[in-house]
């Protein structure tokens, strides 16, 4: 595959949870988390030493997106990182509060709705070709995006018309367009924002708002790997054609509806195929990009393609086969086993309960991580390069210069100003240096800045 | 990527040879997964938060994108 650059940006949710009763605002708490992030920085959003960034998004909710990756392996362990960075800041923002005489616990999960209807997103980034016509590739793109959620979804509860379901994914029933600008009201399938972060002649943009956030490391891998293969193939001329779905929004629903997958949803040719029976069109497309490309196709696209269809496959014959691997299959598998020995039904508080718990991201206390601690989880990366990802940016991208410009000011103690595309040192040297080259690990300009620093410091 | 951990993939198309008689790895892997899990359903109220309604219901965000 071309190289191509990726991110993932998470929303997280939010709560305060005292022993006893007391009202406390989102906003209160979210400062005394970011106190243990970004000491001094607060309320600014802030970048960190690994080329990440922080801040607070729409409805106080915090969010990280990682640094530009260009390695999928490199971008589900700076997902990870993501999740250890909130939790750490945990013993230190319930010690503020207790100081203020509020006892109890912070929880911050990684999942997407909340128990009102509410939703937060995990929001997709690709960065993809300008000179292509943006249209065509997302019409091709849109049932690939409706019904990946059969290995992507994270898994719902919820309760509809009186009667509790278990639903494929978190995020489907919240979309309301094919495609559109808004990322708040009516949230898309294909999102239109465009900013490539990049020389936006060459590039742009393509925003997906429409996945679920993963607890699992193998559903990320699948979830962005998959993605960037269909975008490659389609960029490359592997088109899907045939595919087009008479109402995307209704059979994104429909299938997130049915974890038996049997759902059929109307082509516009008036075909009606189930979800599985589209992946593999996408798959077997998938294959043929593969053949074409010959030894020129890296390891990731082969492993990926590969163990795609091999989830597609345990999927059209046993998806429980897949009990250790997808957030939505590991989630349904222990809340099955949970319903079966306390003899309940799907609407027990309890289930609703675990279905918020599976996302919490404090490891002695989420189900998840109780889960991968019992070994039910495969895991993809290794603790050590996550917690290694907390503080060191990828080194193939431009974050790796970003990274180590953030490290060195620190280090310095010097005030700086940083964003996706420039940064700069604060002071006398003050000067803005442009990095408008996402793939570039290394800038000549920031080098020579840091030289001429390290010297006057000497 | 070298050090990337292999998984154990089984090559698509296997399956029709398969499917008339389960692969013993995997009812060996789906049988020590169930005892794994049944391990945490033994403390599973322990690890459940207490009064699972409340605290599903005090759950609310406001929306965000």
């Amino acid at each position: 595959m071309p190289p191509r650059i990726f991110g993932l940006e998470n929303e997280y949710g939010l709560i305060f949870s005292p022993n006893g009763r007391v009202y406390l605002p989102m906003e209160k708490i979210l400062g005394y988390i970011f106190e243990g992030l970004i000491p001094n920085s607060w309320p600014s959003n802030a970048f960190l030493c690994n080329g990440a960034r922080f801040y607070q998004d729409t409805g106080c909710h915090p969010e990280y997106s990682t640094p530009e990756c260009d390695h999928l392996r490199d971008l589900v362990i700076h997902d990870k990182a993501g999740e250890r960075l909130l939790e750490a800041c945990l013993p230190m923002a319930e010690k503020r509060l207790r100081e203020e005489g509020l006892i109890g616990e912070i929880y911050i999960f990684k999942n997407n709705t909340d128990s009102m209807g509410n939703t937060y997103g995990c929001h997709e980034n690709y960065l993809m070709r300008r000179d292509l016509d943006f249209w065509k590739i997302t019409e091709q793109l849109i049932p690939f995006f409706v019904t990946r959620q059969i290995f992507a979804g994270a898994g719902k509860v919820l309760k509809v018309s009186g009667r509790t379901h278990f639903f494929l994914s978190q995020r489907a029933q919240h979309i309301h367009e094919k495609t559109s600008s808004s990322t708040t009201s009516s949230r898309s399938i294909i999102n239109t924002r465009d900013e490539p972060h990049a020389d936006a002649e060459k590039y742009r943009r393509l925003h997906i708002i429409v996945g679920d956030s993963n607890m699992s490391e193998l559903a990320t891998y699948l979830k962005v790997g998959t993605t960037a293969v269909v975008l490659s193939m389609i960029e490359e001329g592997f088109t899907v054609k045939g595919m087009e779905l008479e109402d995307p929004v209704k059979a994104i629903r429909d299938i997130s509806r049915d974890p038996t997958l049997k759902k059929r949803v109307r082509l516009e040719d008036g075909r009606e195929w189930t979800a599985l029976e589209i992946q593999m069109t996408y798959w077997e497309r998938a294959q043929a990009y593969l053949a074409a490309l010959g030894s020129s196709a890296d390891e990731t696209t082969r492993d990926l393609i590969e163990y795609w269809g091999d989830v597609l496959q345990k999927l059209a014959t046993n998806p429980m086969e897949l009990a250790q691997e997808l957030d939505w299959v590991i989630k349904k598998n222990v809340m099955d086993s949970f319903i079966a020995r306390k003899n309940c039904g799907w609407d027990d508080p309890r289930v609703a309960l675990m279905d918020l718990q599976y996302h919490d991201v404090k490891r002695n206390r989420g189900l998840y991580y109780l889960l991968e601690r019992q070994d039910v989880v495969e895991r993809l990366a290794t603790e050590e390069e996550i917690q290694r990802a907390m503080t060191v940016p990828p080194q193939s991208t431009r974050a790796k210069v970003r990274g180590d410009f953030i490290k060195f000011a620190k280090e310095k103690n010097r005030s700086y100003t940083v964003d996706w595309t420039y940064l700069k040192l604060n002071g006398y040297w003050e000067e803005t240096i442009l990095c408008m080259d996402p793939f570039s690990s290394s800038n000549k300009r920031v080098d020579e800045l840091i030289a001429g620093v390290a010297v006057s410091h000497r | 990527m070298s050090q990337e951990k292999k998984r154990d993939l089984k090559k698509v198309g296997r399956r029709d040879e398969a499917s008339a008689s389960p692969n013993p790895e995997t009812v060996e892997k789906g049988k020590k997964m169930k005892e794994n899990i049944d391990k945490l359903l033994d403390e599973i109220d322990e690890v459940l938060e207490e009064n699972a309604e409340e605290f599903v219901k005090n759950y609310v965000q406001k929306g965000g994108e």
